[in-house]
């Protein structure tokens, strides 16, 4: 007994036993900090830019016209800038479509094969491109794509150049090579953002109870019955999570477009371009914010798609 | 047509193992079709290996195993006629209850208005209605479990495969599960196996019981069989928790010079021993009340053995007593070993 009391005394503990008996105080102090760095650094300055598409550049002095205009946002539907819109949304989901398919059986095989030191090797593999530098990377692929780079290299030493050659006379996925085409751009997107695909989807298989696929298969399921019914249902919330990296990812990227590809524009260089050598704040205020607007159709659809149910 | 003798499930030689363990160690078993019958024992006696065995789950490392007369290894779980209740219901958590019942039917391509027909009749056969919409995760693990059935159930299966299906309910539903059961078997007259560490489950429910012990079959017969006439002092002790005593003693209790079963409901003691062809004086050691009787621990010879004395009989410990078996009670077994 004394001993407790004991204990009780001092400022101290007067504190903790009052956090034990107000969990709200506790919350307050728990959540105080990084509310108030979300609230007001982080949606404080969202909104300061999105207000700054309301406001308007004088084209003779290069002066922002602090007055409320919808000026701006028809600026931003000219058919230059939607085409930078529909150049990177279309970027965007076919990036992640293909993320999702090479990551779903990667994942798969981690989630319900790999064991002890195979299962270390996985996440080793999965997440060794992430330690190094992204720049390095990006320009290790322009290299790797080059018309001098190792892809020309083996389809030359295969005798199938011509493959090459062909496909890079067609029209917008070719280019003069693939290190300047569209095509070129996407292998590199893909390539960069795959870890954060494997990932969440690796996540959302592990949590599939091994159970459900025998009491698939023991009622009469095939595989493939079973990984359309049973499976891809139960992992699709994590197809989702990681739909949402690579997808958001893509859409807000200027550095990859800028080495990788032909010289068209994609949502985060106009961004670039906008604020830095255009000096045109609000219009790349107002880029800026498309993004933003796309991510929230694409979460609105995927809550439609049932993707948060098992959430 | 199948006549009545026709072999459901056959396993010749079947061994199964992991690396190094031998989960199952060459076990021969004849199942008939139309029985209900129980594989028992301890947890990594091979029975719940032997189960997935005949759901295709697992592979036999050496053997043979038939269906219905249809060698079954080699083949996948879900081109074999036989259905599992799994141990903790596997139901799936983004369907509903009716969609889930329906789930075999739909992969087996029926149409949705006679798949919902047929799965509405498989629930009304389990006693769970009016719960089509609910999803597993709204159900009471009683009704997960009727629903289990029903998903099995409905498929027709040929054999209808139970891995300690009531291992997670509590006292009074497994017992209205076990009835349940009974009932269900007798009224669609399709082989039963069932899986369980439970020797009382298995003793009530089974026509025949195969006793498991380190991956190989101890003993397999009718539950009488099974505890009046254990083979070994495995069975006797894991089936109904006998007095066993070892060659050495057995003479000293009327018995031969073998390892033998004496069963502690056939000691009699008191008034009650006085009809009996064993007679001795024993002391009262210690005494549990467990409602219907009192288990009652007491010290014969020097050697302690339990009995099951009426409710009403209460004895303070150290008093002397007399106790009585019949000669028929004292059991002789082949040996003491795991297995024959």
């Amino acid at each position: 007994m004394s001993d407790l009391a004991l204990r009780r005394q001092g400022g101290l503990s007067a504190v903790i036993d009052t956090l034990y008996r107000r969990p709200r105080i506790f919350l307050a102090v728990l959540l105080a900090p990084p509310l108030l760095w979300l609230g007001v650094v982080y949606l404080g300055s969202l909104f300061a830019l999105l207000a700054q598409s309301f406001f308007s550049l004088d084209d003779f002095s290069g002066v922002i016209v602090r007055e409320f205009t919808l000026s701006t946002w028809v600026q931003l539907l000219a058919p230059a800038n939607m085409d930078v819109i529909v150049r990177t949304v279309t970027m965007a989901a076919l990036v992640t479509v293909a993320d999702g398919i090479m990551a779903f059986p990667i994942a798969y095989y981690a989630a319900r094969y790999a064991r002890g030191p195979m299962k270390a090797a996985f996440y080793l593999l999965v997440m060794m491109p992430l330690w190094s530098s992204y720049l390095v990377k990006v320009y290790a692929w322009k290299l790797i794509l080059a018309r001098e780079g190792i892809y020309t290299w083996v389809l030359d030493k295969l005798g199938i150049e011509a493959l090459l050659d062909w496909y890079l006379s067609l029209p917008v996925i070719g280019g003069p090579s693939l290190s300047a085409s569209y095509t070129g751009t996407f292998i590199v997107f893909c390539y960069v953002w795959l870890p954060y695909m494997i990932l969440p989807v690796q996540s959302a298989l592990e949590r599939v109870p091994g159970n459900l696929i025998e009491a698939s298969a023991d009622l009469g399921a095939s595989p493939r019955d079973t990984f359309r019914h049973v499976i891809l249902p139960l992992a699709f919330p994590g197809v989702v999570a990681g739909s949402i990296f690579t997808f958001s990812l893509t859409l807000g990227d200027y550095i990859i477009p800028q080495i990788v590809g032909g010289s068209q524009y994609y949502l985060g260089q106009a961004v670039y371009a906008q604020q830095g050598t255009a000096g045109n704040i609000p219009l790349a205020a107002a880029f800026s914010v498309v993004p933003i607007l796309i991510m929230g159709l694409y979460l609105a659809f995927a809550r439609k798609l049932g993707a948060f149910d098992a959430l | 047509m199948t006549s009545p003798s026709t072999t459901a499930v056959l396993f010749q030689n079947v061994t199964r193992h992991f690396g190094t363990v031998r989960a199952v160690d060459g076990v021969d078993l004849k199942i008939e079709q139309g029985e209900f019958f129980a594989m028992l024992g301890p947890s990594g006696s091979g029975k719940t290996t032997c189960l997935r065995l005949i759901a295709g789950f697992e592979q036999p490392t050496a053997g043979h195993i038939e269906i219905f007369n249809e060698t079954a290894e080699g083949l996948a779980p879900n081109r074999r006629d036989v259905n599992t209740v799994f141990q903790d219901y596997a139901l799936f958590p983004h369907m509903t209850v009716l969609d889930n019942v329906a789930y075999g039917l739909m992969v087996r391509g029926v149409s949705r208005p006679d798949r919902e027909r047929r799965a509405r009749e498989a629930l009304s056969l389990v006693r769970l209605e009016g719960m089509d919409a609910r999803r597993p995760a709204q159900l009471s693990g009683g009704q997960r479990q009727r629903v289990a059935l029903a998903r099995a159930l409905v498929n027709r299966p040929k054999v209808l495969l139970l891995d300690e299906p009531l291992g997670a309910l509590d006292l009074k539903l497994r017992e209205d599960m076990q009835e349940e059961l009974r009932r269900l078997h007798k009224q669609l007259g399709l082989t039963f196996v069932f899986v369980t560490h439970d020797q009382g489950e298995a003793l009530s429910m089974a026509d025949r019981v195969a006793v498991f012990n380190q991956g190989r079959i101890v003993q397999v017969g009718t539950p009488e069989d099974i505890y009046q006439r254990p083979t070994t002092r495995f069975v006797a002790e894991f089936v109904g928790s006998s007095n066993v005593l070892t060659p050495d003693e057995a003479p000293r209790f009327g018995g031969v010079s073998h390892w033998t079963s004496l069963r502690p409901e056939a000691i009699l003691i008191g008034s009650a021993a006085e009809a009996m062809d064993i007679r001795q004086p024993a002391e009262v050691v210690d005494q549990q009340f467990q409602g219907a009787m009192r288990k009652t621990l007491l010290k014969i010879n020097g050697r302690e053995v339990w009995s099951l004395a009426p409710a009403a009989q209460a004895l303070e410990a150290g008093r002397t007593v007399t106790v009585g078996w019949a000669q028929g009670a004292l059991h002789a077994m082949k040996g003491e070993g795991a297995h024959v």
